[in-house]
């Protein structure tokens, strides 16, 4: 064993906690009242959220003629936000799978949280495409349902359908993966409570689980089999997402490098989502001494590798398209950089690229209200990375008589607005009911740094 | 019928490993364990075989593979085939993407309702659970009472600083 290579270590979770303590505290938010600052922050979402539904069903009873869109400019404020919104998901499934394979234990403070925000934020996502379909009741045709409408089957040669398949495969696991990792700490809470509707909707939802050391042993295989998959999806959902521009013959779309791009882009934003909301929860539900500054400080590194990547990204395709000697790509990245959409471009840069290089610093990483500042940066900057990617490549194309500009109309941003109120409120409610931090795997954590550090017993 | 079981409740991780391997030395049989977490070690100590299920994942998986691929050739070419900008009946590449997600897809699922179905979990089931605060602090170790000796199966938890040792007659399900 290499216990002697873990003591020279510092504990992961701070504060001397039995295994009782950590039921406690993490349950302790459940029981009591809801916060005055809860409900405030609860009112303000869900009337965001109200105005993104005003703004919905206003556009889908009128049509898409409410948008900014014009012909040359098809493509702009719906998917900006379907890209980012899937791309802040994939931070949750990093955390619980490919760090769950690489067996990074702090990743159980952060982990349910995570999965949580990929599933709200998938759902924030998959509303925009439905939207952009135009006639939203017809949604069911992109499935492979034998029909008699036309032709018969949908065309599995066009990334649009992949993208159906990939996104829905990516809820449907990182739910599965979620309501797993939850089971045990389900039936933990059901144990706690006497009587009455509560404990009848947990003990539902436990399934009956009841410790069995032998259903431990093949949901241990299950929960390492659901990293596995997750680490896959992780890398191809994404992939999948860039494809429906790599694949069109659009310059500043038809690269090759937009895969890779598009992944270490998904997990930065998502990173600093993750960052973004950690910050607020622990101070706000006292679990300081479960998302300690340490957690805090890994996550800033993680986001400052993946954020040169995708710095690295955006030189890489300047060089490209200088050294391609391409007329039409040199005209998309110089047109990006000081055409008309430059200060788009230039907050990107400065949010993305420039912003996340002070977490060089370790005097940055553990200060909390600098990583906070600079993770609402990188979200602001990762938004912005899609709309330069999506508006400047379609604004000015080939044919110069047909060039257009762009501006979102209200309804466009009510919507994002919206998209923005459906997330925190799925997440307040989420803080609400259920156990924000994976018990059982802290409990696993708190006994081996007691058995390694001693403790109080 | 009912049967007779020992159940021994501990407050450590290790105290229930040093139980269960002292029991299986003294040749009890073991019931099963429950614990708060998964306690690494005592799958070993409980002498329990690897799971199966990474098994039925893999089948799971490859059975979606092969419908993926099946069905988008069927679609594609032989069902209603459909002239695409000239591209071939069968453009196996492109149906790369799906066929990779369908395979997450089923084996994924699959995996978590076979696991729900082989530890007869369900949306109704009472827990069965020998002491509450298994789910909680505590770590309950339970020995089939047929044939062991009532005080030699007290000394091992004893020896093991069990906090509570019980005997108790239970209905027998299996």
């Amino acid at each position: 064993m290499s216990e002697h290579a873990v003591s020279l270590r510092a504990p992961l979770i701070t504060g001397d906690k039995s295994i009782a303590q950590v039921t406690d505290d993490v349950c302790a938010p459940m029981e009591g009242r809801p916060t005055a600052l809860w409900w405030g922050a609860f009112i303000v979402a869900f009337a965001v959220m109200l105005l993104g539904v005003a703004a919905v069903s206003y556009q889908i009873a009128t049509g898409i003629g409410t948008w900014g869109v014009n012909r040359t400019v098809g493509w702009a404020f719906d998917i900006t936000n379907f890209v980012f919104w899937i791309g802040i998901g994939h931070a949750g499934t990093l955390i619980s799978a490919i760090l769950f394979l690489l067996r990074q234990r702090w990743r159980t403070s952060v982990n349910r949280a995570a999965e949580a925000m990929t599933i709200f934020a998938v759902i924030c996502a998959a509303i925009f495409p439905l939207i952009h379909m135009g006639r939203p009741w017809f949604a069911y045709w992109v499935l492979p349902l034998p029909n008699t409408r036309g032709s018969l089957w949908v065309n599995f040669r066009s990334p649009l359908l992949w993208d159906v398949f990939a996104i829905g495969t990516y809820f449907t696991i990182s739910v599965v993966f979620w309501y797993v990792g939850l089971l045990p700490d389900l039936a933990t809470v059901r144990d706690r409570i006497k009587e009455g509707a509560r404990r009848r909707i947990f003990a539902f939802f436990s399934l009956g689980w009841n410790g069995s050391y032998r259903t431990w042993h093949h949901y241990e295989a299950v929960y390492l089999l659901l990293a596995a998959l997750g680490t896959a999806l992780v890398v191809s959902v994404h992939s999948i997402v860039s494809m429906d521009f790599a694949t069109s013959l659009v310059p500043g779309w038809h690269t090759t490098i937009f895969p890779p791009y598009f992944v270490a882009g998904a997990i930065f934003s998502g990173m600093a989502m993750v960052l973004t909301l950690m910050i607020i929860a622990r101070k706000t539900m006292r679990l300081e001494n479960y998302i300690t500054i340490r957690h805090v400080e890994i996550m800033a590194k993680l986001v400052l590798t993946t954020g040169s990547i995708v710095g690295l990204a955006y030189a890489t395709e300047f060089f490209i398209a200088a050294y391609s000697n391409n007329p039409y790509e040199q005209f998309v990245f110089i047109n990006r950089a000081f055409g008309p959409f430059a200060w788009a471009y230039w907050i990107m840069v400065s949010c993305n690229v420039i912003a996340p290089q002070l977490f060089w610093f370790k005097r940055v990483r553990t200060n909390l209200a600098a990583v906070f500042v600079l993770s609402l940066f990188v979200n602001v900057g990762m938004w912005f990375e899609r709309f330069v990617l999506i508006v400047t490549s379609l604004h000015r194309d080939y044919l110069p008589s047909s060039w257009a500009d762009y501006a979102p109309t209200s309804v466009e941003l009510a919507t994002l607005a919206g998209s923005f109120g459906l997330f925190f409120t799925c997440f307040l409610l989420f803080c609400r009911f259920l156990p924000v931090i994976a018990i059982s795997e802290v409990k696993a954590v708190v006994a081996h740094d007691r058995r390694t550090f001693g403790g109080g017993r | 019928m009912s049967r007779r079981i020992f159940v021994g409740v501990f407050e450590d991780e290790a105290d229930v490993i040093a139980a269960a391997d002292a029991s299986r030395a003294q040749g009890f049989a073991i019931v099963d364990a429950f614990t708060p977490y998964a306690v690494h070690g005592l799958d070993r100590a409980m002498g329990l075989k690897p799971s199966w299920l990474p098994w039925a994942c893999f089948g799971l998986g490859a059975a979606g593979l092969a419908f993926a691929t099946w069905f988008q050739f069927w679609t594609t070419a032989v069902a209603w085939p459909i002239n695409v900008g000239g591209r071939p009946w069968n453009s196996l590449p492109a149906f790369v993407p799906v066929m990779f997600e369908l395979m997450v897809l089923c084996a994924g699922v699959g995996v978590v309702v076979t696991f729900v179905i082989a530890r007869r979990l369900g949306p109704w089931r009472a827990p069965e659970i020998p002491d509450l605060r298994a789910t909680h602090d505590r770590f309950v170790l339970v020995l089939d009472g047929g044939a062991s000796d009532p005080r030699a199966v007290r000394r091992v938890f004893a020896d093991c600083r069990a906090v509570a040792i019980e005997e108790r007659d239970v209905e027998d399900r299996r």
